[in-house]
């Protein structure tokens, strides 16, 4: 069976979804990214539907289920690169996906969710190690 | 070849020129929107056409193959005119004035045999009458074409995205928002999103007139939407009277954010995108040039 693959980055966890995903797909991804979570006790979810072009119900429900479950284990979801096509059909399906972050690409995600959790990216710990070295010097 | 039909070949010449006569003496004739010889060019087409036609003695269905050039010229002619401007009666009257020379060619023909006469002019007459209903309905055909074609455009100039700044964009609109105009502006608007990468979407409401429940659903529709692509979208140009209504139906705009003016919105949107827009000192730079 299909598995989708599951990427640690950092205190974050990358997920690309490059095909459409069909409902137990969906079930075995939510499963497998809340496990992870648990294990790697990561701070994120990074999830990119960029590739998706059908979106129904139930994965609107799927993603919803993701992001209130990493929540409470501390970890924020951001969805990003969401198409348009597929927006408006959530939006007609009447799911907001209350709770979710949301980005235009990667990029702009990571950024985000560097934000929501208080985080620093590494160029700001290197730049805060050099104010700290001026400091000390 | 039956008998009326090789008896009207016969008699061509004449029935052109009575034809031509019948429109050219007829007041609805429209010298300014089509020169005499293009008349004349494009009713001997048609006449040809219909002629060949009957050849078999097919006088009643005009959706047969040997009327397919007839059928052809008719609907190129009244899909012209209804561009042009003619109006639907100088169209059918263009057929039907067709019919009044057909039968006086025929009563001079058949003179002596009444009988005859009145068969061949029942058929003819029932020819001409499906022809012109035919034109009229590529008539009509094609004004409805002007019309969607219309709509189309004034649903495309109606909604515009404008890039306003980097990341920024505006989007007007202007002219009652209903479900159709809705989805373009939606579509519109993401995709600009998509396009741009932008981070916000001002959609300016100052030009449309009214605001019941059914826009305001519309509205949260396009703003959720683009919230789930990941950009934040603000609601400029609210009147006073757009607010009262909003009030009065009880919607709920508390979690979207609202401006009056396209002006507030820009501004909220350089503060969120932590943008500074500071007025030049002019006034010290002129004084040290001189």
């Amino acid at each position: 069976m299909d598995r989708i693959p599951i990427l640690k980055m950092g205190p974050f966890l990358l997920v690309t979804i490059q095909v459409d995903l069909y409902d137990r797909l969906a079930l075995s991804l939510e499963n497998d990214l809340i496990t992870m979570v648990s294990n790697t006790g990561a701070r994120g979810v990074l999830i990119d539907i960029s590739a998706v072009n059908i979106v129904d119900s139930f994965m609107g429900r799927i993603l919803g289920n993701i992001a209130s479950m990493s929540r409470i284990m501390d970890a924020e979801t951001v969805v990003v690169g969401m198409q348009p096509a597929v927006a408006i059909t959530l939006v007609e399906l009447g799911l907001t996906l209350q709770g979710v972050h949301t980005a235009l690409n990667v990029e702009k995600g990571m950024d985000l969710l560097y934000d929501k959790t208080d985080l620093l990216t590494t160029q700001q710990q290197e730049e805060n190690e050099e104010e700290l070295d001026d400091y000390n010097d | 070849m039956n008998q009326t039909a090789q008896l009207l070949k016969k008699r061509k010449d004449t029935i052109l020129e009575k034809w031509i006569e019948n429109q050219l003496t007829d007041e609805s004739l429209r010298e300014d929107l089509i020169t005499n010889d293009d008349l004349r060019r494009q009713s001997e087409e048609l006449l040809n056409g219909i002629l060949t036609a009957v050849e078999k003695g097919n006088y009643t269905d005009i959706y047969s193959g040997e009327f397919e050039q007839v059928t052809d010229i008719l609907s190129d002619i009244s899909v012209t005119r209804a561009r042009q401007g003619f109006t639907p009666r100088e169209t059918t009257t263009y057929v039907l004035s067709l019919k009044q020379a057909l039968t006086d060619v025929l009563e001079q023909e058949l003179r002596d045999q009444p009988e005859i006469l009145y068969k061949e002019m029942l058929q003819i007459t029932k020819l001409l009458d499906s022809l012109s209903i035919y034109t009229f309905e590529t008539y009509l055909r094609g004004r409805e074409e002007v019309i969607l074609r219309q709509t189309d455009e004034i649903n495309e100039i109606s909604t515009p995205v404008i890039r306003v700044w980097d990341g920024i964009l505006a989007l007007p609109i202007i002219g009652t928002l209903d479900s159709s105009r809705t989805q373009i502006v939606m579509e519109n608007l993401l995709q600009e999103i998509v396009n741009t990468g932008s981070n916000i979407a001002i959609l300016d409401i100052s030009g449309v007139p009214a605001v019941d429940s059914l826009v305001a659903q519309h509205l949260i529709k396009t703003v959720s939407a683009t919230r789930l692509m990941g950009a934040e979208c603000i609601i400029s140009g609210i009147r006073a009277e757009i607010a009262q209504t909003i009030v009065h139906l009880g919607i709920d705009l508390s979690n979207i954010k609202t401006k009056a003016s396209l002006a507030s919105a820009l501004q909220l949107a350089f503060s969120m995108l932590a943008l500074e827009v500071k007025k030049k000192n002019v006034g010290t730079q002129t004084k040290l040039i001189r």
